[in-house]
């Protein structure tokens, strides 16, 4: 599992491969906050090659949207598979996200 | 992790699960308490699932993010990360149902203490969907007394849709 950052139109783009779960969330925290730090106002989370999400990662999506907003950012969310939107549904947090279908789609709406 | 008792005919190295001959598979593990354990525990026992035919998003969605819960709670909440203890997984595998028993060594706790995330005062937290989530995706979740072990059901197949009363 791993987290990858690009830069793509002045959106930081972060490719979650893997599982985004109790053991790896703080790696993810932490590079998009070190962005954030950095200047960084534009952030797309991309899902397209993620297994599945626990009630810590979905904790840390949560916190780093309430931090990107307070700094004045947007944070977009992309590509969740059928199994990751059932849990954005069932945990009520497709209400509180802004989420794509697709990568273009999201770079599309920064 | 280590697999300390295997008891079924089906449980020989091939891995064949558990489940296709009817005969129940059962097995024990017990994980150190550490977070990086959980994702390799999971797909461990994903992998024992492989002959049980989960009805559509249920052994990777269901199973996955559960088993994922469970585990952590009881490391971070029951075990407090103490290397010195260590979290017992009891597992029950049949063609029709995986049944799971999740034991920490903490002084327990009590899952009715746990609000609602779902509610809209709540969406904004980072934390408290772990119980709610075992709950929503499970079949069946059950704790001893004590509040230190969690047993829970993940049956096959999909729960038959429900009539509309007076139907």
């Amino acid at each position: 599992m791993s987290f990858q950052t690009s830069k793509q139109n002045g959106v930081v783009v972060v490719d979650v491969d893997g599982q985004l779960i109790v053991g790896n969330r703080q790696e993810l925290k932490q590079k998009v906050l070190d962005e954030l730090e950095a200047g960084e106002r534009k952030f797309l989370i991309d899902f397209a090659n993620t297994g599945y999400i626990d009630s810590s990662g979905l904790g840390v999506l949560v916190s780093l949207s309430k931090k990107i907003r307070e700094q004045g950012g947007e944070l977009r969310l992309a590509n969740l598979n059928e199994d990751l939107r059932t849990l954005f549904e069932l945990t009520k947090l497709d209400t509180l996200f802004n989420i794509a279908d697709s990568r273009d789609e999201a770079l599309q709406s920064l | 992790m280590r697999s300390r008792r295997e008891s079924s005919p089906a449980a020989r190295p091939n891995g064949r699960a558990a489940g296709r001959t009817g005969e129940p598979l059962a097995f024990v593990l017990e994980l150190p308490s550490d977070l990086d354990v959980i994702e390799g525990a999971v797909a461990y026992l994903v992998d024992r699932c492989r002959g049980v035919d989960f009805d559509g998003s249920r052994l990777t969605l269901n199973f996955r993010v559960g088993m994922c819960e469970a585990l952590a709670n009881a490391v971070i909440y029951g075990n407090r990360q103490d290397p010195g203890k260590s979290v017992r997984v009891e597992v029950e595998l049949s063609a029709e149902r995986i049944v799971v028993a999740v034991r920490d060594e903490g002084v327990g706790f009590d899952p009715g203490e746990v609000p609602d995330p779902t509610l809209e005062e709540n969406l904004e937290r980072a934390g408290g969907r772990g119980v709610f989530l075992l709950h929503s995706l499970m079949d069946q979740v059950e704790y001893n007394e004590r509040g230190n072990e969690v047993r829970f059901v993940l049956n096959r197949t999909n729960p038959p849709l429900r009539r509309a009363s007076g139907e």
